[in-house]
């Protein structure tokens, strides 16, 4: 968490990544992830001798690999680097973000390779994330990622016909983005036509949670590479730079029961956000982004999350899902990439997120590439008990 | 640039067999308020601990996200916290890049493991390897060491009255550790007799089951007087990754262990071990690595390994005088064990263990079979 001004900054120069899918049967996890590292590295013109640091992560039970950055050096390039590997849920991969610009920032080494993975095909997703839940306490109610809380809060503040609706909304224009991206695994080209369908026919996972609302499970990989300033701007014509980013993570205790709405309790990502546009004063996130690549496990996650991390108030962030002004052309493009719900190999997700977003701050992110100029991206990682990861990036070096 | 980090305070529980009547959250709570109370630290958003490092794994936690259960007791309600899922040594390294970037100024660095919650902690190791070729074949830490021992001791001349006597060694200076596993002391003959493990490893020539929890506080060159008068620094870190199959490695080589070590000195601007270093802590899985380690650190000659032992190197050279891992920590807190140890010696604060006078230290830890990724810390007391 930046309080000062860093040592020297640190650009991003190379992004690759897999495309998503649900099975990747025809390679094991080191050749899975020895494509994401190969595009990586001829993105940025580099070999795997101009490499100080290699970060590795994922979460090891999803695959029941135990130390996976062992095995996985086959893939990785790290045969005679330094290797560290850092882990922290679903917000692992903006973890090793956050890492990477700390490394380089630090002096220790001049380029950094961030590798996310996950391989979901090869266990049992909702197994695993149910087994992270404390044993004697929350474990026997927990269904891994599946929560009908948030669809329940939305709905009682908006209604049920505007929530669902909002949600819907928000769920096809992200699958209209997904059909832009050649990496996502799930796009179904669906149409707003649909909502009042989709909204009826969908199956229901927990609550108003629903089949069609909720992200994949995905296989893939992702690998970003991190400079210094110096061998930055030598090397890439375009660094993207990364101005600062925070991490907010918050006790197990689900608040579940005895919630009282007159002391609202307070939100990771809320807190995160104001407190990461505090310190680089920023007064008003909605004017200043040009995009935001958000976590998003599900729609009716998404809609209620924007509210706090653009600090909005009261139905604003409705308002912007229902006039559409987050697709891509709109006000705030979110996920131009479409995002969570399009794909989700776990630990490479939220590094996907960093990766999205330098993309379209690079300007060549490709079919689903914004029109406008992008200057300012925000990008968010989820995990754990509602742990949040926030990075910003910039065009310019002129904050 | 800062070139170095402080460690202002560290906290421990015993290592023990088997803390059955601790969750791993008491653990580190216990380690916790000792290091709120020798410091005064707190968690302000401008003055205090912003970032908490963790280490802690979910294969021995059974856990998805092992640092998902212990949150608050580490401090992190609405702070940042990040794991370090490999040897804990790297965590210590990977503060010193999160203090020197600028991001951060003060760091609470936490672990635990409970070990003897496992069934077994072959299975656990034997799941780091691939599952197609090596987990089938039934491969774990404890043979793919002994697969490097046999090799190791074959080319250094190190024989089982070598191992015995690094056994007893571990054990005496082990049993000075107030922290360190309550073992029972033994005799060359009882070592050499006790039961075959994985051959040439037999069961006391391998570290045992232990639980243990620590807590160490860690800040900025600037801000170290505002927690302590008499800080130790941490001036040099590397680390390095060796490939995986076994055969695509020399295993005897030391590979990763000498480019993290000759990392970690350069950063500290170590030009020779033997005589800028005072102690060393090394990680010895298993006792044929204490030679091994030592040749890889530079204290002993390549292939020389028997006669360092014989040469009376281990106490010449001041290594594991808190009995090492070979008397007990949990597999991936070697490390931070390794680096408390020093810092007590380099405090002055080591009891009747004490170096007289030790103002650097290196410690080392290994992650995987056979020492596959290695990483090193050099450590300096104040005004060293």
């Amino acid at each position: 968490m930046a309080h000062k001004k860093k040592n020297r900054n640190v650009g991003i120069i190379g992004i690759g990544q897999t495309k998503h899918s649900s099975h990747r049967e025809d390679v094991n996890q080191p050749e899975l992830i020895h494509e994401a590292v190969s595009l990586a590295l001829k993105d940025a013109n580099l070999t795997m001798k101009d490499i100080d640091c290699v970060v590795h992560g994922n979460m090891e039970l999803f695959e029941m690999v135990h130390s996976p950055d062992l095995w996985h050096v086959l893939g990785t390039g790290a045969y005679g680097k330094d290797c560290i590997r850092i882990t922290t849920g679903g917000t692992v991969g903006a973890t090793l973000s956050c890492a990477s610009d700390n490394l380089a920032a630090s002096g220790m080494y001049d380029i950094v390779m961030a590798i996310g993975f996950e391989k979901l095909q090869e266990g049992n997703t909702t197994g695993g994330i149910t087994n992270m839940a404390d044993p004697l306490w929350f474990r026997k109610i927990q269904a891994g990622a599946l929560t009908g809380s948030s669809a329940y809060d939305v709905e009682r503040e908006f209604g049920l016909e505007r929530a669902n609706k909002a949600s819907m909304t928000y769920r096809i224009i992200m699958d209209k983005h997904a059909g832009l991206n050649p990496n996502a695994h799930r796009a179904f080209g669906l149409d707003f036509s649909q909502i009042d369908d989709l909204i009826r026919t969908s199956p229901k996972l927990v609550g108003e949670l629903k089949l069609i609302e909720m992200c994949s499970q995905s296989d893939g990989a992702c690998c970003v590479i991190f400079a210094c300033e110096k061998k930055a701007k030598e090397l890439s014509k375009t660094p993207v730079w990364i101005r600062d980013h925070i991490t907010v993570h918050k006790e197990e205790t689900f608040n579940i029961f005895g919630y009282n709405r007159a002391f609202p309790v307070m939100k990771s990502h809320k807190f995160a956000a104001e407190q990461l546009f505090k310190r680089n004063n920023i007064k008003d996130p909605l004017n200043y982004f040009d995009v935001f690549e958000m976590y998003d496990p599900a729609s009716w996650w998404a809609i209620d999350w924007l509210r706090d991390f653009l600090g909005m108030k009261g139905d604003e962030h409705l308002k912007l899902i229902e006039n559409k002004e987050i697709m891509i052309g709109g006000k705030l493009p979110i996920n131009p990439s479409g995002g969570v719900i399009g794909s989700n190999p776990i630990g490479a997700t939220a590094l996907i997120r960093v990766a999205e977003a330098a993309l379209q701050v690079r300007g060549n992110a490709g079919p689903h590439q914004i029109p406008t100029p992008v200057n300012h991206a925000l990008a968010s990682g989820f995990g754990g008990t509602m742990w949040t990861v926030l990075t910003m990036l910039e065009k310019e070096l002129n904050w | 640039m800062a070139k170095k980090i402080a460690v202002c305070a560290v906290a421990q529980i015993k290592n023990d067999p088997n803390y059955h009547y601790l969750r791993f959250q008491n653990m580190l709570l216990e380690c916790f308020e000792s290091i709120m109370k020798q410091t005064m630290v707190t968690f302000d958003m401008e003055k205090g601990i912003r970032t908490i490092i963790t280490c802690s794994d979910d294969m021995f936690d059974a856990r998805t996200i092992s640092n998902n259960g212990i949150t608050d007791v580490v401090g992190a309600h609405f702070r940042g916290e990040e794991k370090m899922a490999q040897e804990s040594i790297n965590g210590l390294g990977y503060a010193m890049a999160c203090i020197m970037s600028g991001h951060d100024d003060v760091i609470l660095f936490m672990g635990h493991c409970k070990e003897s919650q496992g069934e077994s902690r072959r299975m656990i190791s034997n799941l780091a390897y691939d599952p197609f070729y090596c987990r089938p074949l039934g491969m774990d830490y404890h043979n793919v060491d002994a697969l490097q021992a046999r090799a190791y001791m074959e080319k250094s001349k190190v024989t089982d009255e070598h191992l015995a006597k690094i056994v007893v060694r571990s054990r005496k200076n082990g049993k000075k550790n107030p922290y360190g596993r309550k073992n029972k002391i033994v005799t060359e003959k009882e070592v050499m007799n006790s039961p075959m493990y994985s051959d040439p490893l037999r069961e006391l020539y391998i570290y045992p089951v232990t639980d243990w929890a620590y807590g160490m506080l860690l800040c900025s060159e600037e801000r170290a007087k505002e927690f302590t008068k008499n800080p130790v620094w941490i001036t040099g870190y590397g680390s390095c990754m060796d490939t995986y199959f076994l055969g695509d490695r020399d295993i005897t080589s030391n590979f990763s262990l000498k480019n993290a070590a000759q990392r970690a000195y350069a950063k500290a601007g170590i030009k020779d071990p033997r005589k800028e270093i005072q102690l060393f802590e090394l990680s010895d899985h298993a006792a044929y690595q204490l030679p091994m380690w030592a040749e890889g650190v530079g204290i002993a000659d390549e292939g020389k390994g028997s006669k360092w032992i014989d040469e009376g190197g281990m106490d010449k050279f001041n290594v594991n005088l808190s009995g090492g891992q070979l008397n007990g920590n949990p597999l991936l807190l070697g490390g931070a064990a390794r680096a408390i140890e020093c810092y007590y010696h380099l405090a002055n604060q080591a009891g009747d263990r004490q170096v007289k006078g030790a103002k650097r230290a290196v410690a080392q830890a290994a992650t995987g079979g056979a020492g596959q990724h290695q990483a090193v810390i050099v450590m300096e007391a104040q005004g060293g």
